[in-house]
């Protein structure tokens, strides 16, 4: 996955998802970061079986009024089945919500407790957990 | 036509006549009114198909398409069962859903050969959802302005639940037409496979033609010509060749199937038999 | 790349460690960016997996009876009690990816039988009876189990577990219900359940996995907050939970020793034979190579249908046009 562009124009999920897709069987999109474990951010999407679907994050609002909230993720090949799925998946007791997704590896965060890294100039972090590696051959997980 | 007549056609509820040209009627027929076997034609495409989604439970190609074909699944169940309840009340015979789901024999079976195809692969299951939902979501569109209430109220519902069944398969249909070498070659020849039962789903029979012209029924030979534009599109999206026109099979809506039927119904059925009369 | 080994001594790591400890001690959650030892980290990942894994392989004893359900409200029940399945593996696979696993690995190590799922999809489901019986114990067991980890220290699987909590009580109250039906109706209906109980009983007691004294992953995990009660524990709370169940179905739990016990407060239950849980759990139940291979040939067979997707939307974002919707 490639990183997120800081302060660059907004990817369309389209474009996002097929990096994605290409990073997933190795090509282009898989630059290693900095220190970083090889595959970079969200880097999960893009091993284990070849051609893994890319993640996706959801969020969903219960009704008007309220906000969209996190529910969970889930894998899709693009936008529109990732939709499909989120519907599916996370609002199948509920009509009428509203529901974003979003690819994973567009999301930047940060978090209170890192004050040092928030003043840090490739302050863009991964979503999710940095330490990613691969799982040596043999090892009991 | 007497007075007698006249006012049981606007009920829709005259007998069955022999249809012509047919020789092999169902022994059930005679004496069903032409609404319970309308209803049941509706009922059983439902069942029968929801029966075939539900043999993918945990055996589809990612945990995701699992959630959508139960889905697809449980909406055309809930569509069977008030159909089913219906029909069995209109024949004011004490026969529920669970009767006429249970009991019933092949012969005596309505709904079309398209829905009792086996699975195959996935590109096949999603072809049959192609060319079903588009047929049931127009089928349903229409009924939704029915004569009979029940009917009405059922199709309405249904209709939004079928057009997103119909907007999963049509999905699928372009992201395996247009994918790999080997899903395209796979979905041509669900494509091709499958083309041969879709022409059933628009034949006209007297228990249809009654009934279009009390209002209650849907004429399908008046869905083809949506139906065959939609499908076309979907199918030139996917890269795939629509088939020639050829040899349709027929007799689903005479209780004349196919060697599915019969395997299918053993496996739907036995358990209820086997304890007459109990409670589940 | 290897993990890197945590530095002993190292202050910057202390103040960490302090930060997540103080965290985990009031009872607050740790999430997914937190720094947090590597040991937290592959036993959740561990843990998780295998609780997503046994929701997709559970899927399979319950997703037999589906074409056969005897009602057509019992099929409907079915299938949407199976669907929750799928939608918990889900749920729970997106909590573990958030550790920095992939689906895909993880799916690898249970394919390869590197990580496991509950013993208990190990057995048969032999009657539409064993579809009640796994409802009302096994969903039972799961329950007792799960409750306690919706106040599990790590967030995304704590957060998980409340939403499959709440979907998991139905799916008891339908297996009970299922059972009472069966307890009474006919002669025939009643000695299937009664049958399905005596063979569901013991497996179902041994989901809580054996006996604290021989229990190793027990008091690290328990210090984490990752399990908040131990194995005898729930254990015992789910025996007492089920005998008053069990009169209410009319049905009789296939134990001779088990009988209150006023002092305890308890029910007094006879032994389990953990041979029988070592074995299955090593591969020697009645149906884990049926389960593994059911589970490996969906996964084989699906395959081109998902590299279809990723070439499809990958044509369509080089065309600049939207993937199929």
């Amino acid at each position: 996955m490639t990183r997120p562009e800081p302060g660059g124009t907004p990817e369309s999920l389209g474009a996002a998802a097929s990096r994605a897709a290409e990073s997933a069987s190795g090509g282009p999109g898989a630059t290693p970061r900095a220190g970083g474990p090889a595959g970079g951010p969200a880097a999960g999407a893009g091993r284990g079986s070849a051609g893994e679907w890319p993640l996706w994050e959801v969020f969903v609002r219960a009704r008007r009024g309220l906000s969209h909230n996190h529910v969970g993720s889930l894998h899709a090949p693009d936008a529109a089945l990732a939709l499909r799925n989120a519907r599916d998946v996370y609002t199948r007791r509920q009509e009428g919500v509203s529901i974003w997704v979003v690819p994973a590896a567009a999301i930047t965060a940060s978090s209170p407790e890192e004050k040092d890294a928030f003043f840090d100039p490739a302050g863009d972090k991964p979503y999710r957990h940095p330490t990613f590696y691969d799982i040596p051959e043999g090892v009991q997980m | 036509m007497s007075e007698r007549e006249g006012a049981q056609r606007e009920r829709g509820a005259t007998t069955a006549v022999r249809p012509e040209g047919r020789g092999l009627d169902s022994r059930e027929e005679r004496g069903m009114t032409d609404l319970v076997l309308y209803t049941l034609y509706l009922a059983d495409d439902a069942l029968v198909l929801a029966q075939r989604l539900g043999e993918w439970a945990a055996r589809a190609p990612e945990l995701e398409e699992d959630v959508a074909l139960a889905n697809i699944g449980l909406d055309l169940l809930g569509q069977a069962r008030p159909l089913l309840a219906y029909a069995g009340e209109v024949e004011g015979a004490g026969r529920g859903e669970d009767d006429l789901a249970y009991l019933r024999e092949e012969r005596d079976f309505r709904n079309c050969l398209l829905v009792e195809q086996p699975n195959g692969d996935f590109a096949a299951t999603v072809v049959r959802q192609l060319y079903f939902s588009t047929y049931q979501l127009g089928l349903y569109r229409a009924l939704a302005g029915s004569a009979d209430p029940t009917l009405a109220a059922v199709a309405a519902k249904a209709a939004k639940e079928v057009d997103y069944h119909r907007d999963h398969a049509a999905g699928w249909t372009v992201r395996l037409g247009d994918g790999t070498a080997e899903s395209h070659g796979r979905m041509q020849r669900a494509v091709e496979a499958l083309w041969p039962y879709t022409g059933e789903l628009f034949e006209a029979d007297d228990v249809l033609r009654r009934l279009v012209a009390a209002g209650i029924a849907v004429d399908p030979a008046e869905l083809r010509v949506d139906w065959d534009r939609e499908v076309g599109a979907v199918l030139a999206e996917a890269t795939l060749d629509r088939p020639e026109p050829g040899w349709q099979h027929t007799g689903g809506r005479r209780g004349v199937h196919t060697e599915q039927l019969g395997y299918l119904l053993a496996e739907l059925q036995y358990l209820h038999r086997l304890h007459p009369g109990a409670r589940w | 790349m290897e993990a890197l080994p945590e530095q002993a001594g190292d202050p910057e790591q202390a103040g960490e460690r302090a930060a997540f400890e103080a965290i985990v001690e009031t009872d607050q959650r740790v999430e997914p960016r937190d720094w947090m030892p590597e040991e937290y980290r592959k036993t959740l990942v561990r843990q998780i997996a295998q609780h997503a894994h046994s929701e997709i392989i559970g899927m399979q004893p319950e997703g037999n009876w589906i074409t056969r359900a005897p009602s057509l409200r019992r099929k409907a029940i079915l299938m949407a009690k199976v669907q929750d399945e799928a939608g918990h593996g889900l749920y729970l696979y997106s909590a573990a990816e958030t550790l920095g696993a992939s689906r895909g690995e993880l799916l690898d190590l249970l394919h390869a039988g590197r990580q496991k799922y509950s013993s208990i999809f190990n057995y048969p489901t032999l009657t539409w009876a064993d579809v009640g019986a796994i409802g009302w114990l096994v969903d039972g067991a799961a329950i007792t189990n799960q409750v306690p980890l919706c106040r599990c220290s790590y967030g995304p699987y704590a957060r998980a577990m409340v939403r499959i909590c709440k979907e998991e009580s139905f799916h008891q109250r339908q297996g009970f219900e299922s059972l009472y039906r069966l307890s009474h109706g006919s002669p025939a209906q009643k000695a299937m359940a009664q049958d399905a109980v005596d063979r569901w009983w013991w497996p179902s007691l041994m989901m809580f996995g054996p006996p604290d004294d021989t229990s190793e992953h027990t008091a690290q995990s328990m210090a984490w907050r990752i399990k908040r009660h131990t194995n005898d524990e729930l254990r015992q709370k789910f025996v007492d939970m089920c005998v008053p169940q069990a009169e209410v179905l009319g049905l009789t739990l296939p134990d001779p020793e088990l009988r209150w016990n006023g002092e305890r407060g308890h029910y007094d239950f006879g032994p389990i034979d953990w041979d029988e849980l070592r074995r299955v759990i090593r591969g020697g139940g009645p149906c884990n190579r049926q389960r593994l291979e059911h589970r490996v040939r969906a996964h084989e067979e699906g395959r081109w249908v998902r590299d279809a997707a990723v070439a499809h939307a990958a044509k369509a974002a080089r065309r600049g046009s939207e993937p199929a919707a």
